[in-house]
């Protein structure tokens, strides 16, 4: 048997600062301990952490056919059972396509999306004691093995992961926080990713006070046009209005538009292109619609595109047209 | 025969030791010894304010010249902690003013710090000399005022990313004339503009100036003038590093730069002009810190710069470096030890930079010495961690964020368990360890059984049952920090291994399973430990016991249940009126 340092020097502890009868109850969970980062065959069905035989044990370590749901603990006073387990597969297979599609959400798709919530159901059902006396914590309910649903690793790890991220609303709009309230409000996760504040609000001060700033700073922000060969840069704060913003980027792409004529090469009205931006929130705008001030001071890139895939963002553009797609 | 060593000798021997620990168990040998270390500590570290009071501090270590305390817990850097939970320096300055009227030195880390409590200090210490707020919040420019007038002796002043109301920069020209002892200014986190020529003469009369931190504020026309008056600094943290291109500024800047022969490091770099990026490029071969984290330079620029910096030991940069960048840093920078590279837009989705695991890879290809990562990141994989791990074995702390809660490994969209494990079964010297991405119970194990080091670990959004937290807390011997949020751990684990929390400075679970009941009972049966629920909900009293709550910190500590606390914080299991 392996002898665990650790084990001594907790058990030295206790002494120390425990009354004697303490010292008992330590020794025993280091025991309980032991038992599971060894796999011994010692028999203690009763004390076993995840409330089965040594073979559920071996079966995790050989990491086959994990049904970390069944063995899982849950909250709850003794003699209660557990409303909720048998939903949570259901919902697990959605989850998992979700989850693992999801190299393109934001965070606030994976709070609507989750599954389930972490209920708190009263439920002793899958609970077993640590220890049969002298327990600090005890429940007494039997152990609980379900293994009818040996479900593969992939979608019972996920489908426990997901049914388990529960944000707690609360803890949103408890913060103080001005910036973190509007992250909340958004969607997003209180204090996630882990950054400080001074960093946050360097990030944000440091956008708007580009585009505020006077006199030596511009704002340059890229053009795109659908079928060029290469974007351009422009700097905004040369120009005063859309007007003129518009006339230039014409000018600028008209090699690019060889045959149109000018009232169809016509950036703000016309019906062959439609100008479009990307603000700040990473959406994508139709230019024209907010005032110019606020435009230069949201707008993070350009992007003129054809009439024909901007359907949905300037149905005025297609009213105008002609049908031609 | 001698039975013991006379007084002065021992003491002359306990002056080579600096180290804490060392220190603290010197103390332990014997009761002469422990009397002998006592009268000689000189510098005192409190990991957490409220672990001891500061009247017992101070009878047992009467000649003390440095004390640093730490407030907040960690989590409180992201808004974790809400506002008015408690780390008040205020109680600790008054007793360390009576009883320390010699301090030299104070360093505070995620308190609150007062106007009042700076007017104390400024007051108190005839010889006073450093003065070091991180992360503090709670005071003015006006407490600023106050040391600068009335501190003769200030060696240093430094403000490292403090929440300061910027009520005017008046408060730099409190300084009088006479004063000419600065070696460190940092004043990096204030908004508001000090009169500049306040702060040239400030700079002019300070001989022994090694660090200087502008803020924002300071214009970058201004800085040839301050690097002239001077060229002996070893640390520069430039201010806004942008103005309309003109010729004459590069040179002068260009110039200035070059008569600076010590520098060593270099950080600010706010509101970057490219344009104005190679005026110190001839100081790239000599520096050894460089922090561009602020620097909204795009990865070629990025890229010129590292790749000329050949002694550099520490980065801290955006992800606009990309991994083409840090491909050349693994190539250019062989003595490199500590990497972070922070997200440019860490709230959008999308990549809006080719900033991959694969970076990270070449750098731990590249770079023998590196020690200390922090990486935020889109995404990664079990064999890239497998790959770092492998070629890392030296790492002493590592920090990956995956931005995105849950990312599993994104080529097999498995958990990062075994990515992870690898970490912790290479890196034998691992201190530090934060964990992302999706995992389950497994990679606790692995952590429970290889991390033998580790001194602290943060969890977000992971594991599956208590089993995860049983691993850790039976299984990481050195464990003394361990912050969880979002994770499903529950009583179970906690109450098992309640001793182990003794042994430990600190554990916070927020948004976790743990019940009222359960932290009622652990802290009735550990009366050396605070267990402090922190739940802003209302009418928590009817709230059932099984219910989880929404904050708990929990902290070893000999001074008792403390009584500055808010409404929302509560301590359990101590005969407490306020909670049943």
């Amino acid at each position: 048997m392996r002898v665990d340092s650790s084990q001594k020097l907790s058990g030295t502890i206790s002494f120390l600062l425990f009354p004697p009868g303490y010292l008992h109850c330590s020794f025993h969970f280091f025991h309980v301990c032991k038992t599971l980062s060894s796999s011994m065959s010692m028999s203690l069905k009763e004390f076993d952490y995840i409330g089965s035989s040594e073979a559920k044990m071996e079966k995790i370590t050989h990491k086959q056919d994990l049904n970390l749901k069944a063995t899982e603990l849950r909250l709850g006073l003794p003699g209660s059972e557990s409303p909720e387990r048998n939903t949570i597969n259901g919902g697990g297979m959605a989850a998992l396509k979700i989850l693992v599609s999801g190299a393109k959400r934001g965070f606030s798709d994976t709070i609507k999306t989750s599954s389930g919530t972490w209920g708190f159901p009263d439920n002793g059902g899958s609970e077993v004691d640590f220890v049969k006396s002298g327990a600090l914590f005890s429940s007494s309910s039997s152990p609980r093995i379900d293994n009818k649903n040996p479900n593969s690793v992939k979608e019972a790890v996920v489908s426990s992961s997901t049914k388990n991220y529960l944000h707690d609303k609360h803890s949103q709009i408890a913060s103080s926080n001005g910036q973190d309230s509007v992250a909340a409000s958004k969607g997003q996760v209180v204090g996630w990713p882990p950054i400080r504040s001074f960093r946050k609000n360097s990030m944000a001060t440091k956008q708007t006070k580009n585009d505020v700033e006077m006199g030596s700073n511009c704002v340059y922000v890229k053009v795109s046009m659908d079928g060029a060969p290469y974007l351009r840069k422009v700097d905004l704060k040369i120009y005063s209005s859309y007007l003129d913003l518009s006339s230039a980027l014409e000018k600028m792409f008209s090699s690019f538009t060889l045959g149109l004529s000018e009232s169809q090469m016509d950036l703000l009205n016309g019906s062959e292109y439609v100008l479009t931006y990307e603000d700040k929130d990473g959406d994508l705008m139709l230019v024209g619609d907010v005032p110019w001030d606020m435009f230069t001071a949201s707008c993070k890139r350009m992007r003129i595109m054809k009439s024909s895939d901007a359907s949905c963002l300037a149905p005025r553009a297609m009213a105008k047209g002609s049908g031609r797609n | 025969m001698a039975y013991s060593f006379p007084e002065e000798v021992l003491e002359h021997v306990f002056s080579f030791l600096s180290s804490e620990k060392d220190r603290n168990a010197v103390s332990l040998v014997c009761k002469s010894w422990y009397e002998m270390e006592r009268w000689c500590r000189r510098r005192i570290f409190v990991g957490n304010c409220y672990a001891v009071n500061p009247k017992i501090m101070i009878r047992r270590f009467p000649e003390v010249k440095s004390v640093e305390l730490k407030g907040k817990p960690h989590f409180a850097d992201f808004n974790l902690v809400p506002e008015g939970w408690g780390g008040y320096a205020y109680p600790w300055i008054v007793e360390i003013a009576r009883g320390y009227p010699w301090l030299e030195e104070i360093r505070l880390k995620r308190m609150v710090v007062t106007d009042e409590s700076l007017e104390l200090i400024s007051k108190s210490f005839k010889n006073f000399k450093v003065l070091v707020l991180s992360s503090c919040e709670g005071f003015s420019t006006d407490g600023l005022a106050a040391i600068a007038a009335n501190c003769r002796n200030l060696r240093v002043l430094e403000l490292r990313e403090c929440e300061v109301e910027d009520l005017s920069g008046h408060w730099l020209s409190h300084f009088p004339d006479s004063f000419t002892s600065l070696e460190s200014l940092n004043m990096g986190c204030l908004n508001s503009e000090v009169s500049f020529s306040a702060l040239e003469r400030l700079v002019a009369r300070s001989p022994n100036l090694k660090t200087l931190r502008l803020n924002r504020a300071v214009p970058l026309e201004k800085l040839p003038t301050l690097l002239q008056l001077a060229p002996q600094l070893v640390e520069l943290g430039t201010g806004s590093y942008s103005a309309e291109i003109r010729s004459d500024l590069c040179s002068s800047l260009l110039e200035a730069f070059s008569r600076c022969k010590n520098l060593k490091g270099l950080s600010g770099f706010w509101d970057v002009v490219p344009a104005y990026l190679p005026a110190f490029y001839s100081m790239c071969p000599r520096l050894t810190f460089l922090n561009l984290s602020y620097a909204t330079t795009q990865s070629p620029d990025l890229t010129k710069i590292v790749s000329q910096c050949h002694n550099l030991q520490r980065l801290w940069v955006l992800d606009y470096i990309e991994d083409t960048g840090l491909n050349a840093l693994s190539m250019s920078c062989k003595d490199l030890q500590e990497l972070r590279v922070f997200p440019s837009d860490p709230f959008v989705a999308d990549a809006n930079v080719l900033l991959t695991e694969q970076g990270l890879v070449s750098v731990s290809e590249g770079c023998p010495k590196l020690q200390s990562v922090l990486y935020f990141c889109r995404q990664f994989s079990n064999s890239a961690l497998t790959t770092i791990a492998k070629n890392r074995p030296n790492l002493t702390t590592f920090r990956l964020c995956i931005l995105e809660p849950r990312a599993p490994d994104y080529l097999t969209f498995e958990p990062l368990d075994s990515g992870f494990g690898s970490i912790v079964q290479h890196c034998k010297n691992l201190r530090r360890l934060s964990l992302s991405g999706l995992l389950t119970d497994r990679v606790f194990q692995h952590i429970g059984t290889h991390a033998k080091k580790l001194d602290m670990l943060s969890i977000a959004f992971a594991g599956d049952s208590d089993l995860g937290l049983h691993y850790v807390l039976s299984g990481c011997e050195s464990l003394r920090k361990l912050e969880i949020r979002d994770c499903p751990f529950g009583d179970k684990a906690l109450l098992a291994n309640a001793d182990k929390l003794e042994t430990m400075r600190s554990l916070w679970m927020s948004s976790c399973a743990v019940s009222f009941g359960a932290c009622k009972v652990l802290g009735q049966k550990m009366p050396g430990l605070n267990v402090e629920v922190i739940d802003e909900r209302e009418n928590l009293d009817s709230i059932p016991h099984n219910s989880p709550v929404e904050k708990l910190y929990i902290y070893r500590t000999v001074a008792g249940e403390r009584f500055d606390m808010p409404h929302f914080v509560r301590t359990m299991g101590k005969d407490n009126r306020r909670f049943k």
